[in-house]
């Protein structure tokens, strides 16, 4: 257990004085307050006459012509935080021949890279709850609404789901900075697999379900509604994705399906949608909070036996 | 379980898809030894190392650290067994202060008895002025003085050297190879790697020299030589140009004496062990003379390139 402790406090320290971090956190802040500043001059217009729920929307609305909500600008960052808290956890130390002599001090391997990626999930959710606590706080100055229990509470909620999406982030970077020798290399194959993911995956995701159930004006709804179904399932393979549904569920109690689209087609046929108490919004998106559980304990499974039984040469 | 070895390899073997890094290995080292590994590049050196170290696991045989396997109980074994690897390096952006101070927590040392221990080893290996700068401030060859200064700050029993003077200069080559003696006479058994051979003479008492991963000569620096040069008989060299033929006669009766050749201001008695004890008294019994008795030496770099030439 020292070695483990030790690992987690030098990493943590570590993470604390570097500059990329004291920039990261300047970024995310600064951001934090440029979104909920444009939430709070939009979200009149936006709530309409309902006011349920309103300290919610200020983390979902955007400006009318800044299509830039605080929901999207976490999901935006919150890769990048965790792409940087992990892409060079281990090839830094080889390539800084640290590798070697840590590892014939009297510590276990896995407490290396378990006291790494702990120290990770640390500063993931200071940063997030920190950012989280400052929107909520100048949200409840601007528009002067305080949150009811239950809104505290999704918060929290929509805190964990955050956390758990950096934490897979870090745990795809960690693998990269085990299987690549080079800091630049690892680095840039998390920014692609991003990238790709979160800009291609729903782009892909449309040219399939539309070839194979093509949609138009005149399909029925049932047909709309299985090409919406397979996109979805398309789509589910990024985890932003993943991400975006169990987060959108979870800060609009309104959201009865994780599908827009069939929100729009339940409202269109004349369902006034009622907001759901905190337990169903968490079944419904269950399985994707599941899912993403399941790719961040893989992508550090396989980190984790590829770095144990991995030689450890110091040139 | 007890065992006269600190360091024991049986019948180990390192493999990389069909190269052959280590050839059963064979090697066993007492306490308190300073054993050079010699050998020219990729001869398997340091990956034996790194099998000793527990750093890389063995495609087939043991390998023993004071009683514990590497591979199964790696933590006994980083517990008393310090390494510097070839390339070493620190947390630049931290002091060398901090870095071994990291060093003696992972050893679950109190920071006490760390600060003292840091005082101690900086003093030694001469860093002690420079001991608050930034790591990443320092030469190659301060870094080498810290990397062993992070060996002696765990009080090891064994220490493992891979090239510990590569980069250093000439004085602080030599304060390196005093520390080293120092270092074995606390009992700490050490292992060394290096290519300087002048430097592997002066201080080891048992080298290996390693081709193509099989260690093919092992002993003290003396016996090497005999064997690659003397058919591993002993000459003995005598100060005395021209003996008298009762002292050759006597000289001749001595058991395991093989031959007598006079050079020109010498004798040279060749024998299967070493007889010089005998062959002074012999001297001092025929001609009631004290001489100084010499036992050829041999230089390890020579010794080392017979054994090149051959393979």
């Amino acid at each position: 257990m020292t070695g483990f402790k030790e690992v987690f406090w030098k990493e943590l320290a570590d993470n604390f004085n570097s500059k990329r971090f004291i920039i990261l956190f300047m970024l995310v802040y600064l951001a934090g307050i440029a979104t909920i500043y444009i939430a709070a001059q939009n979200i009149r217009s936006s709530v309409g006459d309902s006011t349920d729920f309103v300290f919610l929307h200020l983390f979902i609305v955007s400006g009318s012509n800044i299509p830039f909500s605080f929901l999207l600008f976490l999901s935006i960052f919150i890769p990048i935080v965790g792409i940087a808290l992990g892409f060079d956890a281990i090839n830094s130390e080889r390539t800084s021949g640290n590798l070697s002599r840590l590892l014939t001090q009297p510590l276990y391997r896995d407490d290396v890279i378990n006291g790494k990626f702990l120290a990770g999930v640390v500063m993931l959710s200071i940063l997030i709850i920190s950012v989280v606590t400052l929107v909520a706080g100048l949200g409840l100055r601007m528009i002067g609404v305080p949150p009811e229990a239950e809104e505290v509470l999704r918060l929290f909620v929509f805190i964990f789901i955050s956390i758990l999406y950096g934490a897979f982030w870090m745990s795809l970077s960690i693998l990269f900075s085990v299987l690549f020798r080079k800091t630049a290399t690892s680095a840039l194959a998390s920014i692609a697999v991003w990238l790709f993911l979160f800009l291609f995956m729903t782009l892909i995701a449309g040219l399939i379900a539309s070839s194979v159930i093509p949609v138009d004006q005149n399909s029925t709804v049932e047909e709309v509604a299985s090409f919406d179904t397979l996109y979805r399932n398309i789509s589910r393979i990024s985890p932003s994705n993943l991400y975006g549904e169990s987060v959108q569920a979870i800060l609009l109690p309104q959201m009865g399906s994780t599908s827009p689209t069939m929100m729009m087609i339940g409202i269109y046929s004349g369902l006034n949608p009622a907001p759901l108490p905190l337990g169903q919004s968490l079944i419904i998106v269950w399985p994707q909070l599941v899912s993403l559980l399941a790719i961040t304990a893989i992508c550090f499974a396989v980190a984790y036996i590829r770095f144990m039984r991995e030689e450890i040469r110091s040139t | 379980m007890t065992n006269d070895f600190v360091i024991e390899t049986k019948n180990l073997s390192r493999l990389y898809g069909k190269f052959i890094a280590v050839d059963n290995l064979n090697l066993q080292i007492a306490e308190g030894e300073i054993f050079g590994l010699l050998g020219p590049n990729g001869a398997g050196k340091t990956t034996s190392i790194l099998m000793i170290m527990g750093l890389s696991e063995p495609t087939s045989g043991t390998v023993r650290v004071c009683g514990y396997n590497p591979a199964r109980e790696p933590i006994k074994v980083k517990r008393v067994a310090g390494y510097l690897p070839e390339k070493v390096g620190f947390y630049d952006d931290l002091t060398a202060r901090e870095n071994l101070e990291y060093t003696g927590r992972l050893n679950g040392f109190q920071d006490k008895v760390i600060a003292a221990k840091i005082t101690e080893v900086l003093e030694k290996v001469g860093l002690s002025s420079v001991s608050d700068q930034l790591v990443g401030k320092y030469s190659h060859g301060m870094k080498q003085r810290l990397g062993i200064a992070d060996v002696m700050i765990k009080s090891p029993k064994i220490a493992v050297f891979d090239e510990p003077t590569s980069g250093i200069d000439p004085e602080g080559t030599e304060q390196v190879l005093s520390i080293i003696k120092d270092m074995a006479k606390q009992k700490v058994t050490v292992l060394i790697s290096s290519h300087q051979l002048h430097q592997i003479q002066k201080i080891c008492t048992q080298v290996g020299i390693f081709s193509k991963g099989k260690l093919v000569a092992s002993g003290s620096v003396e016996k090497l030589g005999r064997e690659a040069f003397r058919k591993g008989k002993f000459n003995i060299i005598l100060p005395i140009s021209q003996p008298t033929d009762k002292l050759l006669e006597n000289i001749k009766s001595i058991d395991g004496v093989v031959d007598i050749n006079c050079v020109h201001d010498a004798t040279v008695i060749t024998a299967s062990e070493d007889v010089s004890k005998e062959v002074e008294n012999a001297v001092a019994s025929t001609t009631g003379l004290k001489v100084q008795m010499k036992v050829e030496e041999f230089e390890l770099e020579k010794v080392y390139m017979e054994y090149f030439k051959e393979s």
